[in-house]
């Protein structure tokens, strides 16, 4: 694996890696020896931002650890499962069935049984993006993304699942609905799904 | 304690110095964008730097003390007055309670900060008192009737000064300092160039998530000489970028050409390339500039 480090100016690194895995791998193990002075340690797509205060912890300090940290496998076992109750009643579901060559009942049996991870958030808070291990739930974003989309709406969009946090526009096809709360920022833990979380969907009744 | 908000200008909102380390869950760090003008005022008052105070967007604002308080105005330099007595910027200042502060529009700058001893007491959202007009996390903008608490007296006294230098915000152009960004590779020299080189211009459309650049405009008997421009920031490399973790400061590149320079309530990710970083010194600048003020960068 490759880890090419980037200067993101005078308090910040972009470690840019190879592919998602590699994402996840170094996040785990940036999040384990994670030194003070670190402000931010932040995954997306192909990078992890990191900003610092420099006056505690210097940029060089940061770049060693970086490029020298062991990316770490997902360990399974003392994985932490949140499940998430979907009731399956999405606008998007048939057509994303028929998107897919399925029945709207397969994509069901598909989503729940795939074992998903929160691999970074983004768009607003608690948004997390959904990944899991196989490619047969990829579908395209909507051609006219919705002006409004309630919150706890499910969707798929690419290679991700996710969760609407709260009511906004959104382009992601819509699957199904949890009555979950994914964010609460009055709470300890304001992200239900927030990044190296396993996450479980379970068809609710 | 309290203070009533009369009228509160085209954008009042509290902030303090943030609510960063929250980026992975996807939320803004925020707090004042002139950082040092609000950390000046609480100075002044005898706050901790990091107090929630005020921010006032081309000033219009006024407010009713409803007890007796410390106050100081700091950043953009607008007539303030106590019962229509004119009053320093940048001192601490009595008022008794039923006083009421008027503070104008600047003259130059953009944002004015009023802080209070005791700080403002509204309610922490994520460990922070600031509003967030991204995500909407945070007190919303003041309105018309708001009654804001003010915080227990801090322990230290307010301090004896009678004068204390600052820079007044500038009206001509403005130059800031800024290192190549991770994705600088991505433009052409002539692009590199062209950006430390021209005056950009800031847009109306500029707030708190960013400050749009306009480019250089186009003298009129130019125009149609060339029937399709290539943008000045010119792209070498065309795929697309993943989203990847933006800073306060990035500044980014629209497929338009045009510049935005993030500011504190930015999302924390983006998925235009980053053409350079402003320098942490520099960035409190871009709370001061005015819609049409022109903004040079240099290489920190």
């Amino acid at each position: 694996m490759t880890v090419s480090v980037l200067q993101n100016g005078d308090r910040g690194l972009l470690a840019e890696l190879d592919d998602l895995d590699a994402v996840l791998a170094l996040y785990r193990a940036l999040e384990r020896t994670r030194p003070a002075g670190v402000i931010d340690l932040v995954p997306a797509a192909r990078t992890i931002g990191v900003t610092v205060d420099p006056s505690v912890l210097p940029l060089s300090v940061v770049t060693n650890w970086l490029a020298h940290a062991v990316p770490e496998p997902p360990h399974a076992a003392d994985a932490r499962v949140v499940e998430v109750p979907v009731r399956y009643d999405g606008d998007d579901l048939a057509e994303v069935a028929a998107l897919l060559g399925m029945r709207p009942a397969d994509v069901v049996a598909l989503h729940t049984a795939s074992p998903w991870l929160v691999a970074f958030c983004g768009f607003a808070p608690g948004f997390g993006y959904l990944v899991t291990d196989h490619e047969r739930l990829v579908v395209p974003r909507r051609a006219t993304p919705r002006t409004v989309v309630p919150a706890g709406a499910v969707g798929l969009a690419g290679e991700f699942s996710g969760v609407y946090p709260r009511s906004s526009p959104g382009g992601w096809q819509l699957i199904g609905t949890t009555d979950a709360t994914v964010w609460d920022a009055s709470a300890e833990t304001p992200a239900l799904l927030s990044p190296g979380t396993a996450v479980r969907f379970v068809e609710a009744s | 304690m309290s203070i009533v908000v009369v009228e509160p200008g085209p954008l009042a909102v509290v902030q303090d110095s943030g609510r960063p380390g929250l980026a992975h869950l996807g939320v803004s760090p925020s707090g004042a964008l002139d950082r040092a003008a609000l950390a000046l005022g609480n100075r002044l008052v005898g706050n901790d730097d990091g107090c929630a105070g005020l921010e006032l967007l081309f000033g219009g604002f006024t407010a009713r003390f409803a007890s007796p308080a410390w106050f100081a105005v700091t950043g953009a330099a607008g007539q303030i007055a106590l019962d229509g007595r004119p009053m320093d910027l940048h001192l601490a200042q009595h008022a008794e309670a039923g006083a009421v502060l008027t503070i104008a529009a600047p003259a130059a700058g953009a944002r004015s900060y009023l802080a209070v001893r005791g700080g403002i007491a509204a309610q922490q959202v994520l460990g922070s008192r600031s509003s967030d007009l991204l995500s909407g996390i945070g007190p919303k903008p003041l309105r018309v009737g708001d009654v804001l608490a003010v915080g227990e007296h801090p322990l230290a006294e307010v301090p004896l000064l009678d004068f204390v230098p600052v820079a007044e915000a500038s009206a001509g152009v403005v130059e800031v300092r800024a290192h190549p960004g991770p994705r600088a590779d991505w433009f052409t020299s002539a692009a590199l160039e062209a950006f430390y080189a021209v005056e950009w211009r800031l847009s109306a459309s500029s707030n708190r998530v960013g400050a749009r650049l306009d480019p250089p405009r186009t003298p009129a008997h130019a125009a149609g000489v060339e029937q399709r421009p290539v943008p000045l920031l010119e792209r070498a490399i065309t795929t697309e970028l993943p989203s990847e973790p933006m800073v306060a400061g990035s500044v980014q590149v629209s497929p338009d050409g045009r510049p935005t320079v993030l500011l504190a309530d930015h999302p924390v990710t983006g998925g235009y390339p980053v053409i350079a970083v402003v320098a942490t010194a520099s960035l409190d600048a871009f709370a001061q500039l005015r819609p049409g003020q022109l903004v040079t960068f240099r290489h920190a």
